[in-house]
């Protein structure tokens, strides 16, 4: 083994560990994964139950068994997985300060891939109202403290959104005997899919659609929380504690306070259709791109991630030049990723662009330069779901444009 | 006097008791137990710093604008002076950042001169008027609209927990005791003597310093029969914003004050973050310090038009403090020769920069009262944990386990230590302060499993409880 580190990888969740296997499939020397847990695996470590692993394996797995799954994988074929150990600042020209057990280290390898995920926003990000007792607390941090610990911070909380994942906590209460006494969402509907949206109403949790949390109650631990419905009415809910669950944004820290562009849509790292950040040595993967999909998603976004980093290392990758750029020009609109598409690569890289809107829209999305439309087609979203578009619609520009979205409605 | 031995907290015969853990109360320790008094603070929380202190704004003020001639100046002066002979040793950090106090419209750039001159009257000879080319020099974030402003090099940014910690481990480790959990109820005052009544027992001392904050006026109340003064708490609330946002700002751009507030503030914390704050709100709760979307959109917009890049960063926390206000701006430092007795209320805006200068003004007034005791010769000088983001963190150092909060870059060894001593973390609050755990941009999405388990049976309200498998 060299100790020139071709490929480092910050984060050993799906996309991390995929890229990972991936470019030792491809036959790069030495592939180091940099996870700051004491265990390899991200976020489907703490989510004890299926589906995971359809895309991936064929079979239905829970979280912790897809994710020890990867992690043996990636061991069997070379990976070296180095647990413990936090990026703490990502340089230019992918050079790395890493904090582990023993102190500080720096390494220098040829390319990084950032595979950081996401995470909820905190009550913090979502200005509510009230004193900040104990007990207030997102998806990750439940599940963690349920399958990691077999703990619970409540027993009897209030389900704060119904996003997929909201979904999850209901399962991971039952798991353990913990009765939510309500569900609450802002929007008439129920932002997962049909027929998710019936599984509250089948195990019991009373769903309060077109009800807004106004404020938490309680001084020391919750005691219960204010909503608002539709008309107006306020009214107090008792409970011990609260979910806030989804509002995903991605893990970017690093980025942030260091050199990489960060996309004020996306809260990821600014990327071109390779995944190739501003810095050309840095390659963004999986769901630190943009919030939110599932771990087959970006288990796939990591293992083609992998082709694109293995060819820039053998020169074949086109090199950075003249970019088109793309920006969700409409509050309709939440965000685009890639943001740029280098005029070289052409139609090569990801075969898409994704989108999502931030409310129900039916109407005509339209690709303007300037006063010019370039192309539109038919749009009928709701929030939160996947949105793709050929990236070929965009490509066929030969000038580094700008190229704005936008949404006309019915 | 005659002592009720079973309900006695302690059988010795204090010099001095203090009442109440916050800064102020914590700076009084340190110094009555240098200057060579036996020292009890009794505090009702289960962890010190419960109070006021719980949330400022973090900046060792100059006093450039405080009343001339006040109380509060010469405390400030004073405090501020001793913090920096001391820091160094103590290890406790100090950003000597600086501030602007920046005049957003022709109104406030007319009351610039007549500052200025206070300033200078104060005795902060360095502040000068500075124009909007050197404010766009000097801080290009800045909006545009800030159009003159008072540099006032000696405002400086702080630790508001390191340091109150680092002055009450000085006291306990040269011979002073706390007793938390610990609730002044009542008292009496006889040949000299204080009996007091605590939740925990009684207490016997010769002096008692009320240093009770938010409830000051309540325990002269409850001890003396009467208070000079009424707090009305004034609420401020704070936005914390990414630490992507510290590189935005070098000094503290302070408001030109009024007569009610300092204003809102925005600086860069000791722990890299940036901080917008305090609203100013009278209520009447004496310990809810609640947040409200109302006001936290308004330091939102109010950030955005000081700092126009703020729009694109994070926000990591929201918090509340409430100030001990009364009827007046004035400290009220009441002694009662006849009773022995001090009353340190209404520290209101500024206690964080005064409180060892408040200590040394309360030390002398009680020597004037002809008590004499020995300053310790060779005093122990604790460190302070060092939880300044510049600082020489644990992170950096091996051997101190697993890194538990990833966005604060917190060891589980310095977690451990905070929950051990006789100032262990007994709330989240607690550790919070001792560690930042938590404090970071996730809020605990990542950390909070692993504090379940390392904190369990440490605290007063445990995080979580083992579940129930049927
Ligand atoms: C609470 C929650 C529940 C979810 N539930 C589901 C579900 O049930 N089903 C589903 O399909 N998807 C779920 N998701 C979506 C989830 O993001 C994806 O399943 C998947 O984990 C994304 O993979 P990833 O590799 O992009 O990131 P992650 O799995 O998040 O992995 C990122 C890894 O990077 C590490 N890391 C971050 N920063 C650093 C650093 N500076 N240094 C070193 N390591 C670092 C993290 O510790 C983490 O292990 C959930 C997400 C959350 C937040
Ligand atoms: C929003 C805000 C911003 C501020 N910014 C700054 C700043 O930038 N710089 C600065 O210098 N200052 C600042 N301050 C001011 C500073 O925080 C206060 O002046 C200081 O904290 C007051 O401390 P204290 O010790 O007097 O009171 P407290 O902190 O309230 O301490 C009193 C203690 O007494 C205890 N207690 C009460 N009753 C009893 C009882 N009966 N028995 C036992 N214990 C009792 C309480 O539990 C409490 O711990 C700010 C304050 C606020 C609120």
């Amino acid at each position: 083994m060299t100790d020139q580190i071709d490929v480092a990888i910050i984060g050993s969740g799906p996309s991390g560990l995929s890229a990972a296997i991936e470019l030792k499939a491809l036959g790069i020397a030495r592939v180091v994964v940099l996870e700051r847990d004491p265990e390899a695996g991200g976020i489907p470590r703490h989510c004890g139950h299926p589906p995971f692993g359809i895309r991936e394996f064929k079979r239905v797995l829970t979280g912790p068994q897809y994710a020890r799954k990867l992690v043996a994988m990636a061991r069997l074929v070379g990976v070296e997985i180095r647990t413990s150990t936090t990026v703490v600042e990502a340089r230019p020209d992918g050079k790395l300060l890493l904090a582990t057990k023993d102190g500080v280290a720096e390494i220098a390898p040829r390319r990084v891939i950032y595979a950081t995920g996401v995470r909820e926003t905190p009550r913090s990000c979502r200005f509510i109202t009230g004193p900040r007792p104990l007990g207030v607390v997102n998806t990750g941090a439940l599940q963690s403290t349920i399958y990691l610990q077999d703990r619970t911070p409540f027993e009897r909380p209030v389900i704060i959104g119904t996003e997929l994942v909201s979904f999850s906590v209901i399962m991971t209460c039952r798991y353990a005997g913990i009765k939510p006494v309500a569900m609450i969402e802002a929007n008439e509907g129920v932002t997962a899919r049909w027929p998710t949206g019936l599984f509250p109403r089948i195990v019991g949790v009373p769903l309060h659609l077109g009800t807004r949390l106004s404020g938490i109650l309680g001084n020391t631990s919750v005691t219960g929380v204010e909503v608002v419905d539709r008309a107006g009415n306020h009214r107090v809910i008792d409970c011990d504690g609260v979910i806030l669950s989804g509002q995903f944004t991605p893990e970017v820290a690093l980025a942030r306070c260091g050199h990489l562009a960060v996309d004020a849509a996306t809260k990821g790292p600014v990327v071109d259709q390779y995944g190739r950040c501003s810095d050309p040595c840095y390659f963004a993967t999986g769901n630190v791109l943009r919030p939110v999909e599932t771990a087959g998603w970006s288990w796939k976004e990591g293992r083609q991630t992998a082709r694109w980093v293995a060819a820039d290392l053998a020169g074949d990758l086109a090199p950075v030049g003249a970019e088109i750029e793309v920006v969700a020009a409409d509050p309709v609109i939440r965000y685009v990723v890639p943001q740029r598409l280098s005029l070289a690569a052409g139609s090569a890289g990801m075969k898409h662009l994704q989108l999502r809107v931030t409310r129900r829209a039916k109407g005509t999305l339209v690709a303007m330069c300037g006063d010019q439309i370039l192309w539109k087609m038919p749009l009928n979203a709701r929030p939160e779901r996947r949105i793709l578009v050929p990236v070929r619609k965009f490509t066929a520009a030969d000038k580094p444009i700008k190229i704005e979205l936008k949404f006309i409605a019915e | 006097m005659m002592q009720d031995r079973r309900s006695s907290l302690s059988s010795t015969l204090f010099d001095v008791v203090v009442i109440g853990a916050g800064v102020v109360g914590c700076a009084m320790a340190r110094r009555f137990t240098l200057e060579g008094a036996r020292v009890a603070l009794v505090e009702k929380a289960c962890d010190i710093l419960d109070g006021a202190s719980k949330a400022n704004s973090a900046i060792l003020h100059t006093g450039f604008d405080a009343p001339v001639g006040s109380i509060e100046l010469d405390c400030i002066r004073k405090g501020g002076e001793e913090y920096r002979q001391i820091h160094q040793d103590m290890r406790l950090p100090l950003d000597a950042a600086g501030a602007y106090v920046v005049a957003w419209n022709d109104a406030e750039v007319a009351r610039l001169d007549t500052l200025l001159e206070q300033a200078h009257t104060n005795g902060i000879s360095n502040a000068t008027l500075v124009g909007q080319t050197f404010l766009r020099d000097n801080e290009p974030h800045l909006s545009d609209r800030a159009l003159a402003a008072i540099s006032v090099p000696g405002e400086a940014l702080i630790d508001p927990w390191s340091a109150p910690y680092a002055y009450l481990k000085q006291a306990l480790q040269n011979g002073a005791e706390v007793f938390l959990k610990c609730e002044v109820t009542g008292g009496g005052f006889a040949g000299g003597e204080w009996q007091l009544e605590t939740s925990r027992g009684v207490l016997n001392c010769r002096q008692v310093i009320n240093c009770a904050g938010l409830y000051g006026d309540y325990v002269d109340q409850a001890v003396l029969g009467q208070s000079d003064f009424l707090i009305t708490p004034r609420k401020g609330q704070f936005l914390i914003f990414d630490k992507a946002a510290a590189s935005l700002l070098q000094a503290i751009i302070l408001p030109v004050p009024t007569a009610r507030t300092k204003g809102v503030v925005v600086c860069r914390t000791i722990f890299g973050n940036l901080l917008v704050g305090p609203t100013a709100d009278e209520q009447q709760s004496r310990h809810e310090a609640s947040t409200d979307t109302v006001s936290l959109e308004g330091l939102m917009q109010a950030a955005i038009r000081m700092i126009p890049a703020l729009a694109d960063m994070p926000i990591t926390a929201t918090y509340a403090g409430l100030r001990p206000a009364t009827e007046q701006k004035e400290y009220r430092i009441i002694p009662r020769p006849d009773r022995n007795w001090i009353t340190v209320g209404g520290i209101r805006s500024t206690g964080l920069s005064a409180a060892l200068g408040i200590a040394q003004h309360v030390f002398a007034q009680y020597q004037d009262w002809g008590a004499a005791h020995e300053p310790l010769p060779d005093p122990k000088v604790p460190q302070a944990n060092i939880l300044a983001e510049q600082g020489a963190r644990a992170w950096r150092q091996g051997g101190q386990g697993d890194m538990i909060c990833h966005c604060e870059l917190v060891r589980e060894a310095e977690i451990r230590q905070a929950l051990t001593g006789p100032l262990a973390a007994r709330s989240l609050a607690g550790l919070k302060r001792q560690t930042r755990v938590t404090m970071g941009r996730c809020q605990g999405f990542y950390c909070s499993a692993r504090l379940t388990e390392l904190t369990d049976g440490h605290f007063d309200i445990p995080l979580a409880k083992d579940i129930k498998h049927d």
